[in-house]
């Protein structure tokens, strides 16, 4: 059975439940008193499809599916509007990373969100030597759409890449290997251990 | 009428910059000559011992018995200037001279006319009034009766045992502790906040039961009120036929509320299920249940999923529906789910909120033990419950913006507090309205509580939605009834905490307007004023006027059709006095011609002097303190202007305006409390009649041919202290426009 089914067997009809039970913070959830402060304050409220409160309101409403593949916790920008007005301090962008990271688990979260894309690719790229090759991470960003519209966009950024070659800010040996930190096989041990405890965690959790 | 020589004695301060700002010399000329007072002296320091001794030295030798204060504001210095066995006038020197004027040259002829105009008229103040005597017919009985044996009627009786007075507490169930009774557990009201507590009734009814100064009637109304603070006689009926006769001093109506009827709201279903239960009704079940699991009283089956649905036709201006929001309803939701939460393992439970309130101090903390029980609060508003084995609620959840549906074993309807205040004495008769569908928007009882033998009916009268009158800023258990007191949800709604808090001092006002009466003072506003309104009988003309108008209620009629005064229901105010269109009624301190003398004694000067003279009649409640304030702030007005304190607006005699006008006024200006629903005037309908009667000046004003912008009226706040000088200033501006008045001598 796929960790998804597991949990849906498990809570059946309490999400607010699975939420307290399996998302970092997210025990906080219950408290949330619906005033829409959040909602309110979030610099980029706009451009998502639902607002923290919502979102808040939807785990209640026992809104799973949509909650999961909603796009808004991908959209937050850890700005902490929300977190310094919210009368019940509620810690609300850690809610959201959390949500986001728990659907990524269970394979909910949306398909082709550029927010997530991005968040693998920074994950994969600073895991390879453990520090960020921001040489190859920006030229994967100019890539994404394909071939054609990267070199466009890198000619675009022409000048100020040779200024940041100039300036040192920018390695350009780095298109090769890219320098590692020192003890690189032991970050990846302890990355390892640290995710085979959370999969085991979340493993119980759904028994 | 005290029947004495009156000896007057005029003592002036020149302190407080009086003596640097004006004449003092010259003011004790005017006070002799002509306020023709026997005995004038000055003091530096006059309200020192030094000053109060001087004068006290002249009224306890004889040789004074009407003392004249030229010094500060009436409001100022009151314990200082207060002398048993003499009359008081006070001159306004100091708030309405010296300070409102600038300190110049060219001022100070003007400042010095106003000065010698306030010497005047309160020696013509003093010259007409009498030293005011207690009438002699007071009572003391240091008795209470406490109507209505619910937590606000005991706490009543309790406070007031423990204060040394007795008690006779009319019930009218069998039993003691009303709607508390019924309650399975309460709100806490004491940290954390979390859980709810014990009522403790039993304690309550026992400590009544066992206390040797409450006497108990059970099963029990009142068939008849008669009398007044100090001498009310009460006729006790019960249920089995037998009635007793009690005298009390004072009576406190906690007569509490009754539960809105959710048949009124037909999408509630509440007749149609034996699972749709009120907030009420489920305290039953909780009780039933102990500390057990709830169960459903159509198949006895434990509850696994409620639904509260909150303000069920509150604050709604539906036809049938309660037009008020009741305030504690969602606080009962939360304690009620917590029953769930603790007595039905794994019970889901719901809340449909709209406006989630959770007034007091126990508010948010118990909204956030209840969050922390994972009762699921949702913010939606219900449109129908619909009845079957299991019931299904049909909202619109106004946070995901959706019409949509839940089901559960029992839903809970959170219905408001409805009054129960007797009939209105002033409402319109409800019942003939009733067939043309024109009913009121919601019934209050219509059964009599007090059963008053008053003139002006038989219940005290309400301020609006059924709940009782009373000045809400100031005297919130007062009534319109002297000496009868509200408590609790009967004066509006409020929890078991608010209500023992006013029934404690409910308790204590009781107690002070029994001894007043006692005393033959007044109650509040005016309290301590012994005072009361005399009559003539031979002027009267029976025109009932004062009968009708009293909002106290404090007179009734004879049998002939005279006016019967009660004084010790009376708050001296002088609305009678007002309305008097022979002007029979007066005060000893405070008549037609105490006022109207301090009118005629100002100076008046002529036409072509272009010194106009502006009468302020000023409430003595807010507008004089607000002009005092003003002065107190430095802010200038004109020295046209000769501002007379009024006990109320409504105390206002039509004839000093007709006399003022002339005698060569240029203008007039009533300053009253604001009027109508939110009134904040003293008296109630003082400011509202003066304004009633001033809309008739205007005919006067024709018949003067005058311009009618000379006279009027304004509603001034205690806090309008910028406002209330530029209506004085602006009155002196369009007399400047419109020119002097023709009627100078």
């Amino acid at each position: 059975m796929s960790l998804n089914n597991a949990m849906l067997e498990k809570y059946r009809n309490n999400f607010l439940q699975e939420v307290a039970g399996n998302v970092e913070q997210g025990d906080w959830v219950k408290m949330c008193m619906q005033c829409g402060v959040c909602a309110g304050s979030c610099p980029l409220g706009d451009a998502w499809e639902h607002s923290p409160q919502k979102i808040f309101m939807m785990i209640r409403a026992n809104r799973r599916e949509q909650v999961l593949s909603s796009d808004s916790m991908w959209m937050c920008t850890s700005c902490y509007h929300c977190v310094v007005r919210c009368p019940r301090g509620l810690p609300i962008p850690h809610i959201m990373h959390g949500l986001a990271s728990y659907a990524k688990r269970l394979g909910l979260a949306p398909k082709s969100n550029p927010t997530l894309w991005f968040a693998e690719v920074f994950w994969n790229n600073m895991l390879k030597k453990g520090r960020v090759n921001e040489l190859k991470l920006g030229l994967s960003l100019y890539f994404k759409d394909g071939f054609a519209s990267g070199i466009k966009q890198a000619m675009a950024h022409q000048k100020l890449g040779i200024n940041m070659l100039k300036a040192k800010r920018m390695a350009p040996m780095d298109m090769f290997a890219g320098h590692a930190i020192k003890d690189i096989f032991g970050l990846h041990k302890m990355i390892r251990k640290a995710q085979e405890i959370e999969a085991a965690k979340l493993e119980a959790n759904s028994k | 009428m005290p029947d004495y020589d009156k000896k007057l004695g005029a003592y002036l301060c020149s302190g407080c910059g009086i003596g640097d700002r004006l004449n003092v010399s010259q003011m004790e000329t005017t006070a002799k000559r002509d306020g023709k007072a026997a005995i004038v002296k000055t003091h530096e320091f006059l309200c020192s011992k030094a000053g109060v001794e001087m004068i006290r030295k002249d009224i306890d030798a004889g040789d004074v018995n009407h003392v004249i204060i030229g010094a500060c504001s009436h409001r100022s210095k009151v314990e200082a200037f207060r002398f048993d066995r003499a009359a008081i006038s006070r001159a306004n020197l100091r708030e309405g001279c010296i300070w409102i004027r600038p300190y110049t040259d060219e001022a100070q002829q003007t400042t010095q006319e106003m000065g010698d105009d306030l010497i005047r008229m309160a020696c013509a103040e003093s010259r007409y009034i009498n030293i005011p005597e207690p009438s002699g017919e007071q009572e003391l009985n240091k008795t209470l009766l406490v109507v209505g044996g619910g937590m606000t009627g005991m706490t009543t009786a309790l406070e007031s045992a423990k204060a040394g007075y007795r008690v006779e507490l009319v019930e009218k169930a069998a039993a003691l502790g009303g709607w508390m009774a019924q309650l399975h557990k309460c709100i806490p009201h004491r940290m954390p906040y979390a859980n709810p507590v014990a009522t403790n009734i039993d304690a309550t009814i026992a400590a009544v039961n066992a206390h040797a100064n409450i006497t108990l009637h059970l099963s029990a109304s009142v068939a008849k009120t008669e009398g007044a603070p100090g001498r009310f006689k009460i006729e006790i009926a019960t249920e089995y036929g037998t009635s007793t006769t009690v005298e009390v001093g004072a009576i406190v109506q906690a007569s509490g509320y009754n539960m809105f009827d959710p048949n009124n709201v037909p999408a509630m279903n509440h007749a149609k299920s034996a699972d749709i239960v009120t907030n009420m009704e489920l305290e039953a079940l909780a009780k039933a249940a102990g500390d057990g699991p709830i169960k459903r009283p159509s198949d006895g089956r434990e509850v696994s999923s409620v639904i509260f649905v909150q303000n069920v036709g509150q604050a709604s201006e539906a036809k049938g529906h309660l037009p008020y929001h009741s305030g504690i309803g969602d606080l009962i939701a939360i304690k009620q789910a917590l029953y769930f939460k603790t007595q039905n393992r794994g019970c889901e439970t719901t809340i449909l909120f709209n406006h989630l309130r959770t007034p007091g101090a126990a508010g948010e903390d118990f909204y956030c033990s209840g969050q922390n029980y994972e009762v699921t609060f949702r913010k939606g508003i219900a449109s129908e419950v619909f009845p079957g084995s299991s019931l299904e609620v049909q909202f619109r959840d106004m946070i995901l913006d959706e019409d949509t549906s839940q089901t559960a074993d029992l839903v809970v309807l959170d219905v408001g507090m409805v009054p129960n205040s007797g009939p209105d004495p002033y409402a319109l008769p409800l019942v003939a309205d009733k067939e043309k569908g024109a009913a009121p928007v919601f019934e209050v009882t219509l059964d009599s509580i007090l059963n008053l033998e008053y003139r002006q009916g038989t219940d005290l009268p309400h301020l609006k939605h059924g709940f009782t009158d009373s000045h809400f800023i100031c005297f919130p258990y007062e009534t319109r009834r002297s000496g009868i007191y509200a408590a609790g949800p009967v004066r509006r709604p409020m929890d078991i905490h608010q209500a023992m808090e006013d029934a404690t001092g409910a308790a204590m006002k009781a107690i002070q307007a029994l001894e007043n009466a006692g005393k033959g003072r007044s109650a509040h506003p005016r309290s301590g004023d012994l005072s009361y309104p005399l009559f003539r009988k031979e002027g009267c003309t029976r025109c009932k006027r004062c009968t009708v108008e009293c909002p106290f209620a404090a007179i009734d009629e004879d049998e002939k059709g005279y006016p019967q005064f009660n004084e010790s229901r009376c708050r001296r105010c002088g609305i009678c006095m007002g309305a008097c269109p022979v002007r029979v009624i007066s005060f000893d301190n405070y008549s037609v011609d105490s006022i109207g003398q301090q009118i005629k004694n100002v100076d008046m000067p002529d036409e072509f002097d272009e010194k106009p003279r502006i009468l302020v009649l000023a409430c003595e409640n807010d507008a004089y303190p607000a002009l005092d304030m003003a002065a107190q702030n430095g802010i200038e007005y004109s020295p046209f202007a000769r501002v007379i304190p009024v006990r109320c607006l409504g105390s206002v005699n039509t004839v000093w305006i007709t006399d003022a006008l002339n005698s060569g006024y240029d203008g007039i200006i009533l300053m009253g409390c604001s009027k109508g629903d939110d009134y904040q005037c003293h008296f109630v309908k003082g400011s509202e009649m003066a304004y009633q009667r001033m809309s008739q000046i205007a005919d006067t004003l024709q018949i003067l041919s005058l311009d009618a912008e000379r006279v009027v009226t304004y509603e001034v706040a205690i806090t309008d202290i910028h406002r209330a000088p530029r209506l004085i200033n602006a009155m002196a501006e369009t007399i400047e426009k419109i020119g002097m008045s023709p009627f100078k001598f």
